[in-house]
Parts: structure tokens; C-alpha cells; sequence
């Protein structure tokens, strides 16, 4: 099934001729609404006018998550609050979010967008999903869940968190389909072995994603639930989940073109690259209202397919990804940068903000321990003044990413520096 | 009043306790007590040592935090009832107790003891009628 054929599988000049229009309109409107747009857009000597069509796409400067930081809160949206009906925000560097409005044409685009996702995933109107995404200020919950009641499926809202009640119901309501980070399903497989009720569920297809997983991991998940597994790629700033998935034959992940414009620049140059080339993925939200994005460059690296698709559809695709070009973890679908935890320790002093993060996959859930070396004057020789320094730590930390963590004292100097620059991460998670 | 006492920490690492025995052994520490504390990840060494200021620098050149803690030594014989009256004293006071370990070194024999007032502490056994080591005493 394809849930929006007329837009799926529109023919190639067609769809860039449309994408051609809306960017003309797009750059129109944040030049004309958006401060920072035209004051970027000034600074360069480009007028609206200079934006004819996707052959321009180049002339146009990268918006970075820097830039969504520096205008923190609202000022990259391009409309009065009066229209924005919902915002997210995701975790940033220095402890800011990064903050994104809707207006509520915006929230229609997004449900549409999942609509199509979960469609693509084989599922419909007459499925039971069960939305295992946290609900919140992350998109994830809100977001499947509007995408999955906008098809017309029977949304449970589970959000995260107690995994025996969502099999209980799982298995009760006789649920076919689920929404939540690959991680996770898999903590679900594994629990639904240990009760025994393998046999009692109907599960038939799942949608994964807010963090990077393998096609073994995939494999392992379809085998232990007898389901198909797709990836649903998002991020807040572009939209949320649902800007890309992959279709049964999984030959990489259909971007919904006609409303987010791909492309793939080299790591260096910052020029396109071929179709097949790994570069990383820069996306123009052709028709958001809320909080309208030029170029916007989303640190995630993968390459892009044009070629035909057995599934019909015309869209482009993206492959599955290889990384980040920045230093950005995800655990347990929280984006991290290691310079918060450095910015955490400084500010609470204490310690010599040397520390190593120590991030594990231990039954299928994220871990993370950050190993603090302490400086000399505030060791004590008593062990609850040590524990305590440890959590207090610990709290200083957990609330600078909004992550349970662990804190681990270590002696002075003995974390390892090469060439006067700390190694700050170790991940040791097996995607696979 | 006080005896200075060497606390070192210590990561559950493999050889760090070798290596801390053998700086103090090539300074010519002796080590007249010594308690380890441990938590699943980290102990602690504290150790009442001939040269307290020289093994303190020695383990610190070594790379190992040491630090010195001011801890009594109170004198107790060798025979029943003889720490209960060192806890009735502390207790009596309404003073906690943090940590203690025994010493036996030669004829002196000891509890060391960390409380959570040092100086109301020592105050209290002595008034209390016990006597207290120093540290040129013990380490004499």
C-alpha cells in the first residue's frame, strides 16, 4: 500500500519541478520573515530573486544547529506565536535546547509524513500500534502517534517505561504494530522470550528509529518477533521522525521529497556529491510554516539513490547511516555531545574536568558512565564524602542531558591524554 | 594530641596496591597499621607510617592522591571491656564514630579512631581517663 501515491510516486521532472516552486517560496519567506535568514542572506549579496529554482539550491548558505541556538528560543520561526500550536525541543551543547515550533498546517504535514511511513511499513487502518516513543518534548511519541492516528490505525500510547505491561497489552489487545527505538523493541523481544508468550503475540511490522542500528540488529529483531522491521529516519529540527523510511524491500530509506529537499555534500568541500557517495545529508523543509529551514545540515552521514524502486514509488532514497560528522552520541534516543558533560564538571568545579564516557548496550538499554578524575584537594578519606561527591556529580550531569548516568571516581591523571587532547568517548554498544 | 594519618586512594585496578607497598618500601616507610575500605569501584588505603610527610610526597610523585587526616590513637589494653569504654565515652557525647582500625605495634597497642569531631573527641577521652598516642610516640 502507498499511502499518497499522486506525491510517492510522481514522476522525477514532475516532483523537481514542484520542489523547484516551493523552494523559491521558501527562500521568499524566510528572507522575508526571518531576521537571521536575511541579515545571512544579505551578508552574502543574495536576494530572494536570485533563487529561480533547484539549479540555485547551491547559491544558498547552510543553516547549522548553531544558528537554531544563537536565535534560542523563537528566533528562527517565521510566523507570530499566534499560529505555532505545539513545540518540541531536543537537548543542545551547552545545555540550551534547540527549539522548534509548529504551526498546525506543520503538525497535518508531519501526521501526513508518518502516515506515509507507516503505510510503507505495511501496515493500516484496521492495525492496533502501539506508540512506545517517549512522550514529551521529544518528538517521537507525539509525532507517531499523530502519524499513526492520522492513517487511521488504533493508537495505544504507551510511551516508554514499564515493558511488561505494554506486552500484557500487547498480547490482550492483539496489537500488530509498534513505534519505538530499535534498542528498545529489542529489550521488548527479549522480554517476551523470557515470559514465554512468543506465541500470543500478533505483531506483524515495527517502525525504528532516534538511533543508529545495524542490518544485523534488524535481522536479529525480525527473527526473535517474526516481524518486519523498518527504520523511520527525523530530527526535531527538520520535523521529527518521519521524514524518511524504508519500503519492504529496504533499499535504503524514501525521503518525502515534496517536503524535505536532500541533499548529500562532501565531509570537506561542501559540494554535492554523486548519487552512491557518502557525504552528509543537508535538508531544505520545503513547506514548513513554523520554523523553516535553508540547507540544514544534519551531521548525519549516508549517500542518496535515485534509482527506481520495486515498491513504485519515485522518491529518493537514502542509505542507512554510517555516523556523524560531529562528535554527537544518541543514547537511548537522547542526543549527547560530550562537551556537556565537560561543561557540567567545570561549572560545579571539583574536578579537573578530565572524564571518559563509557557508553554500553547492557540487555538492549543504553548505558552511560562518565569516569571523573577529582582534583587532589577535594578527595576525602571518608567513603560517604566520596559517594557523596559522587552523586553529586552524577545529578549535575543528569540534569545537563536529561540522561541517567553513572558516575565513576578515578585518580587524578590517570585518564589517558594523547597528544594534549583527552580521548572523551568510548562506545562500546554492539549495534548488532 | 592528633596522629597524622595517610589515606591513599585507590582505583580497583590491577597492581595499585603493589605499587603504593613498594614506593613506601624504598622510602623506608614502616607501616604500623593499615585499613582498607573498598566500594565496588575505588578503596580506600588509610595507614598510620613512620614518615607520614615523606610517604605522602613519595606516593604523590607517583601519581597516587594522598592525603594526611588528623585521626586519634587511643591506648587500649589488651583485655576485656577495653574498647566499650572508648565507645561509651564517644557515645556519650553524642560523637560519631566515621571509621577505626587497631594498632599493634611492638608493645603499643591501639585503636585508631576518626570521629566526626576531632577535637571534641579527643577532649572526651582524655577527660574520660584514656590517654592518647602522638605521633612522635608511635612512631618513635
Amino acid at each position: 500500500m502507498i499511502w499518497n501515491e499522486t506525491k510517492e510516486c510522481m514522476g522525477r521532472d514532475e516532483m523537481q519541478a514542484l520542489q523547484g516552486a516551493r523552494l523559491v517560496k521558501l527562500v521568499d519567506r524566510v528572507y522575508h520573515n526571518v531576521e537571521y535568514y536575511r541579515k545571512k542572506m544579505q551578508a552574502i549579496g543574495l536576494e530572494p530573486g536570485d533563487i529561480r529554482g533547484l539549479e540555485d539550491l547551491t547559491k544558498l548558505p547552510f543553516t547549522t544547529k548553531d544558528d537554531l541556538r544563537d536565535t534560542y528560543p523563537f528566533g528562527m520561526f517565521a510566523v507570530p506565536n499566534s499560529q505555532i500550536v505545539r513545540i518540541h525541543a531536543s537537548s543542545g551543547t551547552t545545555g540550551k535546547a534547540t527549539v522548534v515550533g509548529y504551526t498546525r498546517r506543520d503538525i497535518d504535514v508531519w501526521s501526513e509524513c508518518v502516515a506515509r511511513c507507516i503505510t510503507m511499513a505495511g501496515l493500516g487502518r484496521e492495525d492496533i500500534i502501539q506508540v512506545a516513543y517517549g512522550y514529551g518534548l521529544f518528538t517521537g511519541g507525539l509525532g507517531g502517534h499523530y502519524g499513526a492516528e492520522k492513517m487511521g490505525a488504533t493508537v495505544v500510547p504507551m510511551s516508554t517505561g514499564n515493558t511488561k505491561k505494554l506486552i500484557t497489552m500487547m498480547i490482550d489487545f492483539g496489537v500488530t504494530g509498534i513505534l519505538c527505538t530499535p534498542s528498545y523493541l529489542m529489550h521488548i523481544a527479549e522480554t517476551i522470550e523470557e515470559m514465554g508468550v512468543r506465541d500470543k503475540i500478533k505483531l506483524k511490522a515495527s517502525l525504528n528509529g532516534a538511533e543508529p542500528w545495524t542490518e544485523k540488529m534488524r535481522d536479529k529483531i525480525e527473527e526473535k518477533l517474526g516481524i518486519h522491521a523498518h527504520d523511520i529516519y527525523g530530527l526535531s529540527e527538520i520535523m521529527g521522525p518521519g521524514v524518511a523510511t524504508d519500503c519492504r524491500f529496504h533499499r535504503g530509506l524514501h525521503v518525502h521529497e515534496d517536503h524535505f529537499l536532500p541533499e548529500i555534500v562532501d565531509r570537506e568541500t561542501f559540494q554535492p556529491v554523486a548519487d552512491g557517495v557518502t557525504g552528509e545529508l543537508v535538508i531544505s523543509t520545503l513547506t514548513k510554516e513554523g520554523i523553516p529551514l535553508i540547507r540544514y545540515r544534519t551531521k548525519d552521514l549516508t549517500s542518496m539513490d535515485h534509482s527506481p524502486c520495486e515498491c513504485g514509488r519515485t522518491t529518493a532514497r537514502i542509505a542507512r547511516f554510517t555516523g556523524r560528522s560531529d562528535d554527537m552520541l544518541i543514547i537511548r534516543g537522547v542526543n549527547v555531545f560530550p562537551s556537556q558533560i565537560e561543561a557540567a564538571l567545570l561549572e560545579m568545579g571539583g574536578t579537573t574536568a578530565h572524564y571518559l564516557m563509557i557508553v554500553d548496550r547492557v540487555n538492549n538499554l543504553d548505558t552511560l558512565e562518565v569516569q571523573v578524575e577529582v582534583e587532589e584537594h577535594f578527595f576525602s578519606d571518608e567513603i560517604r564524602a566520596l559517594e557523596n561527591l559522587a552523586r553529586k556529580i552524577e545529578h549535575v550531569i543528569q540534569q545537563a542531558i536529561g540522561l541517567a548516568v553513572k558516575v565513576k571516581l578515578v585518580e587524578p591523571k590517570s585518564l589517558e591524554r594523547s597528544m594534549g587532547k583527552s580521548v572523551h568517548v568510548i562506545d562500546r554498544r554492539k549495534m548488532d | 594530641m592528633f596522629v597524622k594519618q595517610l589515606s591513599v586512594f585507590m582505583e580497583n585496578r590491577e597492581g595499585r596496591l603493589e605499587k603504593a607497598t613498594e614506593i613506601l618500601k624504598e622510602q623506608g616507610i614502616n607501616i604500623m597499621a593499615l585499613s582498607m575500605a573498598d566500594t565496588m569501584e575505588y578503596g580506600m588505603l588509610r595507614m598510620v607510617v613512620s614518615d607520614p610527610e615523606l610517604a605522602r610526597s613519595a606516593l604523590r610523585e607517583s601519581g597516587f592522591s594522598a592525603m594526611l587526616t588528623d585521626v586519634l590513637a587511643v591506648r587500649l589494653e589488651d583485655q576485656v571491656g577495653e574498647l566499650h569504654s572508648l565507645t561509651l565515652i564517644l557515645c556519650a557525647k553524642g560523637l560519631n564514630i566515621e571509621y577505626m582500625y587497631s594498632l599493634v605495634s611492638g608493645e603499643r597497642k591501639a585503636i585508631i579512631v576518626k570521629a566526626s569531631d576531632a577535637e571534641a573527641a579527643a577532649t572526651a577521652v582524655l577527660e574520660g581517663g584514656l590517654q592518647l598516642y602522638g605521633n612522635e610516640e608511635l612512631c618513635g
